[in-house]
């Protein structure tokens, strides 16, 4: 397409300003994490490193973390064995209702997470509380597992398709028996969009708040439960920029490793 | 045990095919190699009498002859506990809401009863509040939705057509790496943003004006803001879709730049925009914990839902039951043009 001169200026000032006010926000973070005062008033007049001291030796974001910590990485190992085996199951073999579990996989992150919160939080009160397992952390990692599963499933499924069955013919012509075939040839073929199905998991488990909020018990407080709880109390307020700077670091890193691994196979 | 070297970056797929000892290497590589060229059978006649092991009838090897022939064994299996999980646990737990729903509870100890009535969704359809509630949240889902194609549509076709393939490739991740920056972080950040005498205020002072503050226009900003990458991505792939040869032809038969993109590029673009708003319209649609932080007094689905999961679990079954059916509208109405076929 033949774009005029001024067309391509305007283009190339708009997506500048996108990107900025994508990008701004998050500098915004980061440069009020250092503001001195607790009104976080604009422009900032004094930089402090106070508020990262307090966050440190906070106790309340210290078990936070920790909860989120157990919370992703159980959810994660739930996700990384079931999500595994539906994409096992769907690309290789052809049965009944083929597509309706392909859905079944995709729905909790088709529909709002209110409703998987909703639906969670009601079952759990009304036929699981009565059984001796009431809303707490097993619940929340139940949450979390339910649409995590999809993350891994979409990476391992993906990788599937692509690999090569003669390989696992081979390694069993050869003499080696299905999980000897599976655990030298079949899981190497897919170890990689294993990994970046388990990151994706762990990093949309460990940000998760709407699912989250409706399947914890008051006591469980997961990282955004803790956010969540206290960014409204101006007295915290700073304490939760510090840790929003933070979280904006570094949860890219787990997403930047993703990429590279299952970069890898496009080439 | 296998070699590092077998998740090097860009390594062919059959790389974790090499063998892991000297000996071995000696002995099959070559075979094996050329056994990827050549069609199966051959492969099998030529490795066979150099890998051959003695038959040897361990545990798994029985476990494994059987399950071999026994496709429909193994698919039952792998599916087994995924179904278990998803499908009674989640489903059953979706098929719980809808009945619960039609349930009520009792004023005083907020406890269930379950006793079958309409109540709750005679509630929903004629209180007035709850109907302006319902129909605001669908108005700012759209609202989202036409502000992030609107966005995505130029930003696309810089991408696509005027930048160059380096800066293509930079703005491609610069789009899609803050969605996982943490989803509150950023509701935090624009909290910050439309604060009073924050940086908006502070941005606008000197033309005598001041930002919307929290309310409705935040809470929409915030959420476009949230599920823009959702939007570009698609859109962008698309328009890099579209040959050039349409582009060139439409501007040698005259037609001007806008006249291209509106008559050539939007009609292409739609199942993009389509597949893009699926997922803005259901993300804002069942979005609460924004509207709490920037939404000032502005009630949705959301905030109706959490207040009352615990004083009055049916009515915020029966309110949850709302997006799940305009969501399911939403996409019998995108399934029909074919757009769902771009997912």
């Amino acid at each position: 397409m033949r774009l005029s001169a001024p067309a391509k200026i305007t283009l190339r000032v708009f997506a500048g300003i996108v990107m900025a006010a994508i990008y701004l926000p998050l500098a915004l973070v980061i440069t009020n994490s250092f503001n001195a005062t607790t009104s976080g008033s604009f422009p900032i007049k004094e930089f402090t490193t106070k508020w990262w001291v307090a966050a440190w030796h906070n106790e309340g974001v210290r078990e936070a973390l920790w909860t989120s910590i157990k919370v992703a990485s159980v959810a994660t190992i739930i996700a990384l064995v079931l999500g595994s085996m539906v994409a096992f199951a769907l690309s290789r073999y052809e049965f009944f209702g083929k597509n309706t579990v392909n859905l079944l996989v995709v729905l909790p992150i088709a529909l709002p997470g209110i409703v998987t919160g909703v639906a969670l939080n009601n079952t759990f009160k009304t036929v699981l509380e009565p059984l001796g397992i009431g809303l707490g952390l097993f619940s929340v990692i139940v949450g979390h597992a339910t649409f995590s599963i999809v993350m891994v499933f979409n990476n391992v499924q993906a990788r599937m398709g692509r690999m090569n069955r003669g390989l696992e013919e081979a390694a069993m012509d050869m003499g080696a028996n299905m999980f000897k075939t599976f655990f030298q040839v079949t899981f190497p073929g897919f170890r990689s969009a294993f990994i970046a199905g388990g990151l994706l998991a762990f990093a949309l488990s460990f940000d998760e708040i709407v699912v989250t909020t409706f399947t914890a018990a008051p006591g469980t407080e997961t990282l955004p439960i803790w956010i969540f709880n206290n960014m409204s109390r101006p007295n915290q307020a700073p304490v939760v920029n510090v840790i929003a700077a933070v979280l904006i670091v570094a949860s890219m890193i787990p997403v930047y490793l993703s990429q590279r691994l299952t970069g890898d196979d496009k080439k | 045990m296998t070699p590092k070297h077998h998740l090097a970056p860009g390594f062919p797929p059959f790389a974790f095919f090499a063998p892991t000892s000297k000996e071995d290497r000696r002995d099959s590589s070559a075979p094996a190699m050329t056994a990827l060229k050549t069609p199966p059978d051959t492969a099998v006649t030529r490795t066979i009498p150099t890998t051959q092991g003695p038959r040897n009838s361990s545990l798994a090897d029985k476990i494994s002859r059987y399950l071999y022939i026994r496709p429909k064994v193994r698919v039952t299996g792998l599916l087994l506990l995924p179904l278990l999980w998803l499908g009674v646990l989640y489903l059953g737990s979706l098929a719980l809401l809808f009945i619960t729903a039609f349930w009520t509870t009792d004023s005083f100890t907020s406890k269930v009863i379950p006793a079958f009535t309409l109540e709750n969704f005679t509630e929903i359809l004629t209180q007035p509040a709850y109907q302006a509630t319902a129909l605001r949240t669908i108005g700012i889902a759209l609202a989202v939705t036409v502000l992030s194609a609107a966005l995505a549509l130029p930003l696309g076709l810089y991408m696509a057509k005027v930048a160059s393939p380096k800066m293509r490739a930079l703005l491609a991740i610069g789009i899609t790496l803050p969605l996982w920056a943490g989803y509150l972080v950023k509701v935090f950040s624009w909290r910050i943003i439309f604060s009073t005498g924050g940086p908006l205020d502070w941005l606008l002072a000197p033309f005598g004006a001041s930002g919307p503050g929290y309310g409705t226009t935040a809470l929409v900003i915030t959420l476009t803001y949230q599920w823009f990458p959702y939007m570009a991505v698609p859109v962008y792939s698309a328009f890099r879709q579209i040959p050039v040869n349409l582009f060139d032809a439409s501007s040698d038969l005259g037609a001007k730049s806008w006249a291209t993109v509106r008559t050539i590029a939007i009609p292409l673009l739609k199942p993009a925009f389509i597949a893009g708003s699926i997922f803005t319209f259901s993300l804002s649609l069942g979005d609460y914990i924004a509207a709490q932080f920037v939404g000032g007094k502005t009630q949705v689905i959301g905030t109706v839902i959490a207040s009352n999961i615990n004083l009055n679990p049916p009515l915020a079954a029966a309110f949850g039951i709302v997006p799940i059916i305009v969501v399911v509208i939403y996409l019998f109405l995108a399934r029909k043009t074919g757009a769902l076929k771009a997912l």
